[in-house]
């Protein structure tokens, strides 16, 4: 069979493995993305608002965090929380249950995720000029109000160069779970070189899905940051 | 300083803190299972030597292709700079596991198609893992730095290279003398971090069977059925690696000559 039979669709080829694989991939991407950037939102908060226990307890979950690999975390979180959930549901008198690989991917990248963006936010968060704030607050408007109209705004020009790297990141992140056999893109591509021995033909096709993965998110997170600092003046900062 | 230094770590709530912390490390000693460390202390040894060694082969090796990649990028024409560019888009544009196991998996089964390369000397080598393994990840170091690198050879101010050319050094001199020297200057401290990042690659590797410190820990989770502590363990090795990076880092970025920058 020539590759494009390989990659055919159709069941002698394997296309539409690869692309469920591709869809769970992106589920999880998606899913840690968001995830991390609740966690990074809370986090950047407390680590500037909070209280001095608050902030050294995020201090060691950042830096923890970012000092040891993604395997492992993954790994530890993976066990560890199956392990937690089922206790917890023993103890209540429950049936052990199966974590889904899509929640437990999307739980720890999420957490992983969550420390990289808690200092991104944070830097955004101190980049937006005291001076709005005091003048929002001046005229008397509701904290929720100044969030949304003045800090975010302010925030998201800002944040958006380290947001699309974390989502390249989480996006290849991703491929880490195919070491725990959960079945993303790069476990398919592995799958079906394995049994169809043309290693080069679907390793090369996975690296193309991603580079255009990673490609459009490049398009699409530049688009979004020239609409948010389109407010700016042109020549600020370069 | 350092008096400051010791009533900041001194404050109450980091003393409750560090006791809390105190109490879950003597819980883990003594309620884990930590029989099976007298065992495989001698294998994990090994581990993390391996994982050292393939840390500083590739990013001493990826460091030495950035260089050209991030110049040719910079200052190259443009047959020199668009497969530069190419190059490192397709290295960061896909995971590093992928890489690792088309390089594994995809020479190692081309290779043994050829007699040639079967009769070689080398052959001994090359039917072993490893060598795909510090491949993959020089290049992989390689394509993130060389972009590193591209914007520090760009951030070297002009006005050097021109007063070097005015004054008629060679070209080779003016790369060698003024202009690679700031350009890794100004890359220290980002170097420190993405020397992290690689370590925190290195354990991808256990996936082609190269035994490093992760595929020791993995080994003896097979062999004794015993989950967390090997991780743990693990996991505190990655992490005083990561902090003797980032101290190295840190004594070669004061020892340097220091910048003064214009206000």
């Amino acid at each position: 069979m020539g590759p494009l039979d390989l990659l055919a669709l159709s069941p002698p080829g394997w296309g539409a493995t690869l692309l469920a694989g591709l869809w769970n991939s992106l589920l999880i991407a998606v899913g840690a993305f968001s995830l991390g950037l609740v966690l990074g939102g809370l986090g950047a908060w407390g680590k500037i608002h909070g209280g001095p226990v608050t902030r050294d307890l995020l201090a060691m979950y950042t830096t923890i965090v970012r000092a040891v690999p993604e395997l492992i975390l993954i790994l530890i979180l993976y066990f560890g929380v199956t392990d937690l959930v089922n206790q917890v549901l023993i103890a209540f008198g429950h049936e052990r249950i199966q974590i889904s690989g899509v929640a437990a991917g999307i739980t720890v990248l999420g957490v992983v995720q969550g420390a990289y963006a808690t200092e991104v936010l944070r830097g955004a968060l101190l980049a937006v000029p005291p001076g709005q704030v005091e003048a929002a607050r001046a005229m008397g408007m509701p904290p929720l109000l100044m969030a949304r109209r003045i800090i975010f705004p302010a925030m998201l020009g800002l944040a958006m160069p380290g947001l699309s790297n974390l989502w390249l990141i989480a996006t290849k992140d991703t491929a880490l779970l195919a070491v725990v056999g959960f079945g993303e893109l790069t476990f398919a591509t592995r799958q079906a070189a394995a049994s169809t021995k043309a290693f080069f033909t679907f390793f090369i096709a996975a690296g193309v899905i991603y580079l255009i993965l990673t490609l459009l998110s490049g398009w699409v997170f530049a688009r979004i940051e020239a609409w948010a600092r389109r407010g700016e003046p042109r020549n600020a900062g370069g | 300083m350092r008096g400051a230094e010791m009533r900041a770590w001194l404050q109450p709530h980091r003393i409750a803190l560090g006791l809390i912390g105190l109490g879950l490390v003597i819980w883990c000693a003594t309620t884990m299972r930590w029989d099976w460390l007298p065992k495989y202390a001698p294998m994990m040894a090994e581990g993390i030597w391996r994982t050292i060694w393939l840390l500083v082969l590739s990013s001493v090796l990826g460091m030495a292709l950035a260089v050209p990649l991030g110049l040719a990028q910079a200052a190259g024409p443009w047959y020199l700079a668009a497969p530069a560019r190419v190059f490192c888009t397709v290295i960061r544009g896909t995971p590093l596991l992928l890489q690792i196991w088309l390089f594994y998996y995809g020479l190692g089964s081309l290779f043994p198609q050829f007699p040639w390369i079967r009769q070689s000397d080398l052959w001994p080598i090359l039917r072993q893992a490893w060598p795909y393994a510090l491949l993959a990840l020089t290049l992989s170091f390689a394509g993130y730095e060389g972009e590193v690198m591209r914007g520090a050879f760009k951030s070297v101010p002009r006005g050097q290279l021109e007063a070097a050319r005015a004054m008629g050094m060679p070209r080779h001199l003016i790369l060698w003398r003024i202009w690679l020297p700031q350009a890794v200057r100004a890359v220290l401290p980002t170097l420190g971090g993405e020397t992290v990042l690689q370590m925190k690659a290195t354990p991808l590797v256990a996936t082609i069977t190269v035994v490093e410190i992760y595929a020791v820990a993995s080994r003896v989770r097979q062999d004794t059925f015993i989950v967390y502590e090997p991780l743990l363990l693990l996991a505190l090795v990655y992490m005083l690696l990561a902090g003797a990076i980032v101290l190295l880092f840190r004594q070669i970025e004061t020892r340097g000559p220091q910048v003064r920058r214009p206000g």
